[in-house]
């Protein structure tokens, strides 16, 4: 799959708390949490982002509470796929749970707020078009790629309950 | 090759035969709350999965925003005890009778050392303090779980931190994970098992333990750990009475001697003064006598960090007979009814209400900035709870100080960040 979207930097450790505020978890609305993304740090986040476009992050990005809704946060407001240096335990299980593409890319610093990006999700290849760049992200283990390819958890696990395992 | 505590619990729940990268285990029990089950319900009915692995085996636990603070908190309420209804699941808890998750579910005997525990909810870890494995999950994970009483896991690797010398007055577990954080930062321990031992922990009340292992997560670790010992089935005897099955196999949950730790790290505590995390990260931390011109306006004591009866009791010690700053608010939260009511019972409500606290129901509340004491722009909270990320208890631009119990009492009386020593 082809990703292509603007980028949106962000430092180390945001947290969930960053990502949707806990008032807003009574709610189960992506879209609803989408307008509420990114509110405690940057309050005009969710406006400014276009469909399609992409955060980018440094190390332990996620970290903090289980809350899925920061995932669905982040889908509700037009984000395709977070790029990070390293992301928190919980929130990395969410996004392959959940089907958020996220890549784990140790360049990610090397890309600048508002540079295009161009990327090969399949294979983890990122295009910088801005900086006429390639960065490489990280595989993931086999496991996951299969939960992945379901489109996520509760797809793999219809799957798994009919083969028995 | 030795195992760990953690592995041989995984290893004994999943039907691989050896230590593989990613196994497949089956679930002694599962949870979530009233913020994380209901966006679980709504995955499991949008599946259309028609029955639960096992009534018994799962549990919702009501503590976030309850007592109600809205209509949307009341319908999330409704929707698990609906949900609850349809497939008969017995553990469904509401303000009657439950408290916070973490603290509520060893009380109920529901989890054990030993088991394999997934919980909707980050600080599912503190089961680590009496020898289970429990992790932290998300909400399609819980979903899953219930349809298929299984839980995927990634094998993760383990560092073991060895405390030892001689705790100084005041200076408790929630001092030494905190420094610990410190030591090691927000992501010190991304992915990996603390397995929290020695001979100061060997010495220390399971209450004490079940706070650091709660704030494993802070590191970034996948759970904490502690091999459970006599302090730990004594304990649960005591809390749990009958609901205790002890079973003499729990004597030998413990690491092998030739276990493979992807680093050990020894920590003196003999020099450690009571630690102080500060705004925005838990692993911004300083001694408690570099920060005794903090002015605070609002002082919690209580959340699944440090609202047990041990922590009640400190808070209690420190505060008999005095009053708290004039303008601070105090607010207390014991973490279930039945620490609420042995707080009644040994006379430690009377010494709150008479040093000007308020008492709150068993919540979550105001540690996540729910309800019950949000902090407007420009405030500052010291709490005795587990996170101070920006506008973590309210307001973007309010600031939350993390400590003990014996700090934020001995705070509330001066109405800045005090060292016990101070008012005692």
């Amino acid at each position: 799959m082809q990703l292509k979207g603007k980028a949106h930097k962000f430092g180390d450790n945001i947290n969930t708390d960053d990502i949707i505020a806990a008032k807003y978890l009574d709610s189960q609305d992506e879209l609803f949490l989408g307008s509420k993304c990114m509110e405690n740090i940057d309050a005009g986040f969710a406006r400014n982002v276009a469909k399609g476009d992409i955060i980018v992050a440094g190390k332990n990005f996620g970290c903090g509470s289980s809350r899925e809704h920061a995932p669905w946060s982040i889908k509700g407001c037009g984000i395709s796929l977070v790029i990070a240096k390293s992301f928190a335990r919980i929130f990395y299980r969410n996004c392959i749970n959940t089907g958020l593409p996220i890549l784990v890319c140790s360049d990610a610093d090397k890309i600048a707020s508002g540079d295009t990006l161009e990327v090969d999700l399949a294979n983890g290849i990122i295009k910088d078009l801005t900086k006429n760049k390639t960065f490489k992200s990280e595989k993931f283990p086999p496991f996951m790629q299969e939960i992945i390819k379901e489109g996520g958890l509760i797809s793999w696990i219809k799957k798994e309950n009919r083969s028995g395992r | 090759m030795g195992l760990t505590l953690v592995e041989k619990i995984l290893l004994r729940a999943s039907s691989s035969k050896e230590l593989a990268d990613f196994i497949y285990a089956r679930l002694d029990f599962c949870f979530g709350n009233d913020i994380t089950a209901p966006l679980a319900v709504k995955e499991f009915d949008k599946a259309q999965f028609s029955a639960v692995f096992n009534a018994n085996k799962i549990g919702f636990v009501c503590d976030h925003f309850v007592p109600a603070r809205d209509f949307k908190a009341a319908n999330n309420v409704k929707l698990l005890r609906e949900f609850a209804t349809r497939f008969k699941i017995k553990h469904f808890f509401d303000i009657d009778t439950c408290g916070i998750e973490h603290v509520f579910l060893i009380e109920q005997g529901l989890v054990c050392p030993g088991a394999l525990v997934i919980g909707a909810d980050s600080h599912t870890c503190t089961f680590g303090g009496i020898g289970a494995a429990s992790f932290g999950v998300g909400s399609t994970d819980l979903a899953a779980a219930m349809k298929s009483g299984r839980c995927w896991f990634k094998m993760p690797q383990t560092i073991k931190f060895i405390y030892k010398g001689k705790l100084n007055k005041w200076v408790c577990g929630k001092d030494l994970i905190l420094s610990t954080i410190g030591k090691i930062g927000v992501d010190g321990a991304l992915y990996k098992v603390m397995e929290f031992s020695g001979p100061v922990i060997k010495k220390m009340g399971v209450e004490e333990r079940l706070t650091m292992t709660n704030m494993a997560i802070e590191a970034g670790a996948k759970t904490g750990v502690i091999e459970p010992d006599e302090t730990t089935f004594k304990y649960l005897r005591q809390v749990q009475g009958k609901k205790f099955k002890f079973k003499p196999a729990m004597r030998k949950l413990k690491s092998d001697m030739d276990a493979k730790y992807s680093e050990v790290i020894e920590i003196d505590v003999t020099k450690m003064q009571p630690q102080v995390a500060c705004p925005h990260l838990p692993s911004n931390v300083k001694g408690v006598g570099a920060l005794r011109k903090i002015k605070l306006d609002q002082v919690v004591i209580g959340s699944c960090t440090n609202g047990r009866i041990s922590d009640l009791r400190i808070a209690a010690k420190i505060l008999k007979k005095k009053r708290v700053k004039k303008g601070l608010r105090v607010i207390v939260i014991p973490a279930s009814h039945i620490i609420y009511r042995a707080a009644e019972k040994e006379g430690l409500l009377k010494v709150f209400f008479e040093a000007g606290c308020i008492v709150s129901p068993p919540t979550c509340g105001p540690c996540l900035g729910g309800h019950g004491g949000i902090l407007d722009k420009g405030e500052v909270a010291l709490a005795t709870t587990n996170r101070n990320f920006i506008g973590r208890m309210g307001h973007p631009e309010s600031f939350v100080y993390l400590s003990s119990p014996a700090v934020a009492a001995a705070s509330a009386i001066k109405g800045r960040i005090t060292h016990p020593d101070e008012v005692s």
